[in-house]
């Protein structure tokens, strides 16, 4: 308990002082938000069943933050950590594993969770975005898109040896993903081609279960969403237990 | 087994591929003492040092580290041994005093981080982030990493590799402090001199075997190599002086520098004693012992250093 506290701690200090993390966990969806409002501003609109663009586009960038987080930050920093030899100092002392994991985790979940609140203080000041939905319900759905990243994330960190590999590996998998799955540009505007093949991206079930909580919709209309999710986050899990390696 | 041994190792053998790193391989560390690896690069040493702290599964062979087997009881063992790895890192960006209270927190017992810091002169440096630190800093910190614990056994592994020679004094030093702690100390080192001046016993390794293992001072007079006395005396030398001498093997005068040459130990303490008896002045008094590096010379048949 000591060891994960600490860890946490120190972790979290850590990817503080990683700029380009910070920018694309923090800055970057802030970016987006102030260049597509201010380009289309927030009017409410009939494509977009009554709410304007910065509206739905809210919950979209926060399955981006997500998914920079989960593929992004969690490959890179395994794999730097595993090709800098620090995680051969760290099998030299008792620390488990699991300590290891969940420290990175839950860094990791809080810096998702602190890019989101930036990103809604910022649409909310600055666009009057409106919200229809209910919080609870809403940060429910955060977790679990959260955690089932995160786990995608962990597999990509266990089979990639170096941190340059793991930055071209999760960029050339989160770039095409986040345009085509409704995280930057919404679907609702997409031909229907591209809609059928957003399915192949598990991002777009992240985007459709936030976006739907978003205003309101219940749970229980995302139960193959939510099952995705889920089937992902243990998958992951279970591999990433597995494959797990100091070296 | 010897049951005041702190490690034993039987018949270890480990391979990568077609390579055989170490083979055959079997040795006692008794508690308290300073023990030495040395060899040239790719002699086993690394292999063998890491087997040691369960860093790497050995392909054969029976290992006890304070009683534990490496492999099965690592992370139990993990608590009571330090290590500094030939090759590993903490993360660039961590701060020095920040590494320590994290490695704190990952055992049970340990000793106070800014002591440490302290006994290893890295106080002005504990606001620095290791990647800013000198290569000398850096060991230090992996020294005071390997003792957060309290351990009973440390090992470093070419702890002075890549140093300047006043980095490397002060480690000297600083080994010496954590062996008379009571620690025992397992190092490995391609400096014969390090071996030489830090170890009570070394275990000489080439090609993954053991070719010599004894104290510096037994493996020297093994060797049977001869001692040299050089002085150079004022006035006329007459061989005679010295030719009754015991210890003297080999009597030779150039000009007014006189070599003299034994096997014997008390060589040097004779030619003093003969000179002073005699009242004969001289200058320029000096010896030349063999010393470990003749020793893996005459062993291996090449130097060490490449």
């Amino acid at each position: 308990m000591k060891s994960l506290l600490k860890l946490t701690w120190i972790e979290a200090k850590l990817f503080w002082r990683e700029p380009q993390a910070l920018f694309f966990t923090l800055i970057f969806p802030l970016l987006l938000l102030f260049v597509y409002g201010g380009i289309y501003g927030n009017k409410p609109k009939a494509v977009f069943g009554g709410f304007g663009h910065v509206d739905v586009s809210v919950p979209s960038y926060t399955a981006m933050i997500i998914a920079t987080s989960g593929l992004i930050s969690t490959s890179v920093i395994m794999a730097t950590y595993r090709e800098q030899k620090i995680l051969r100092r760290f099998k030299a002392t008792p620390l488990s594993p699991l300590i290891l994991l969940t420290a990175d985790v839950i860094v990791i979940f809080f810096m998702t969770a602190l890019g989101m609140i930036l990103l809604i203080a910022a649409a909310k000041l600055v666009f009057g975005m409106r919200f229809s939905g209910n919080a609870f319900s809403f940060a429910g759905a955060f977790v679990i898109s959260c955690l089932s990243f995160f786990s995608l994330g962990f597999i990509l960190a266990s089979l990639i040896r170096t941190a340059r590999t793991a930055q071209i590996v999760s960029m050339s998998i989160f770039f095409p993903m986040i345009l085509l799955s409704g995280a930057t540009v919404p679907l609702e505007i997409m031909p229907e081609t591209i809609r059928s093949y957003a399915k192949i991206f598990p991002l777009t079930y992240v985007v459709q279960f936030l976006k739907g909580v978003w205003f309101g919709k219940a749970w229980s209309e995302y139960l193959t969403e939510i099952l995705i999710l889920i089937v992902m986050f243990v998958t992951g899990l279970l591999i990433s237990a597995k494959t797990f390696r100091w070296e | 087994m010897d049951k005041d041994a702190a490690i034993t190792v039987e018949n270890l053998r480990k391979t990568y591929g077609s390579l055989t790193a170490v083979n055959d391989v079997s040795f006692a560390v008794q508690t308290e003492e300073t023990f030495g690896i040395v060899g040239p690069n790719g002699a086993g040493k690394t292999t063998t040092i890491e087997c040691l702290e369960g860093l790497k599964p050995p392909d054969n062979g029976h290992i006890r580290v304070l009683g534990f087997d490496p492999q099965k009881d690592r992370r139990a063992l993990n608590a009571r041994i330090g290590v500094q790895l030939q090759e590993s890192n903490i993360a660039a960006q961590i701060k020095v005093w920040e590494a320590l209270e994290l490695y704190t927190s990952f055992y049970s017992n340990s000793v106070d981080p800014e002591e440490l810091l302290e006994k290893l002169s890295l106080t002005p440096v504990r606001n620095s982030y290791y990647s800013k630190l000198s290569g000398g800093q850096k060991q230090r910190l992996f020294i005071a990493l390997s003792l957060i614990n309290n351990p009973d056994i440390v090992f470093f592994d070419e702890l002075t590799t890549g140093l300047d020679p006043q980095a490397r004094r002060l480690i000297w030093d600083l080994v010496r402090h954590v062996n008379d702690q009571g620690k025992t100390v397992v190092l490995t080192t391609h400096f014969m001199e390090e071996a030489e001046r830090l170890c009570d016993r070394v275990m000489i390794m080439d090609h993954g075997q053991i070719i010599a293992l004894d104290s510096p001072e037994k493996l020297i007079q093994n060797l049977g190599a001869e001692h040299k006395v050089i002085f150079s005396i004022k006035g006329d030398v007459q061989i005679e002086w010295f030719t009754n001498m015991a210890s003297v093997e080999n009597i030779n005068i150039f000009r007014d520098k006189v070599t003299i040459s034994g096997k014997d130990d008390r060589l040097l303490a004779d030619v003093v004693n003969l000179l002073t008896a005699r009242g004969i002045r001289h200058y320029d008094l000096h010896t030349q012992q063999p010393n470990l590096e003749d020793v893996f010379i005459a062993l291996t048949g090449k130097e060490i250093r490449n």
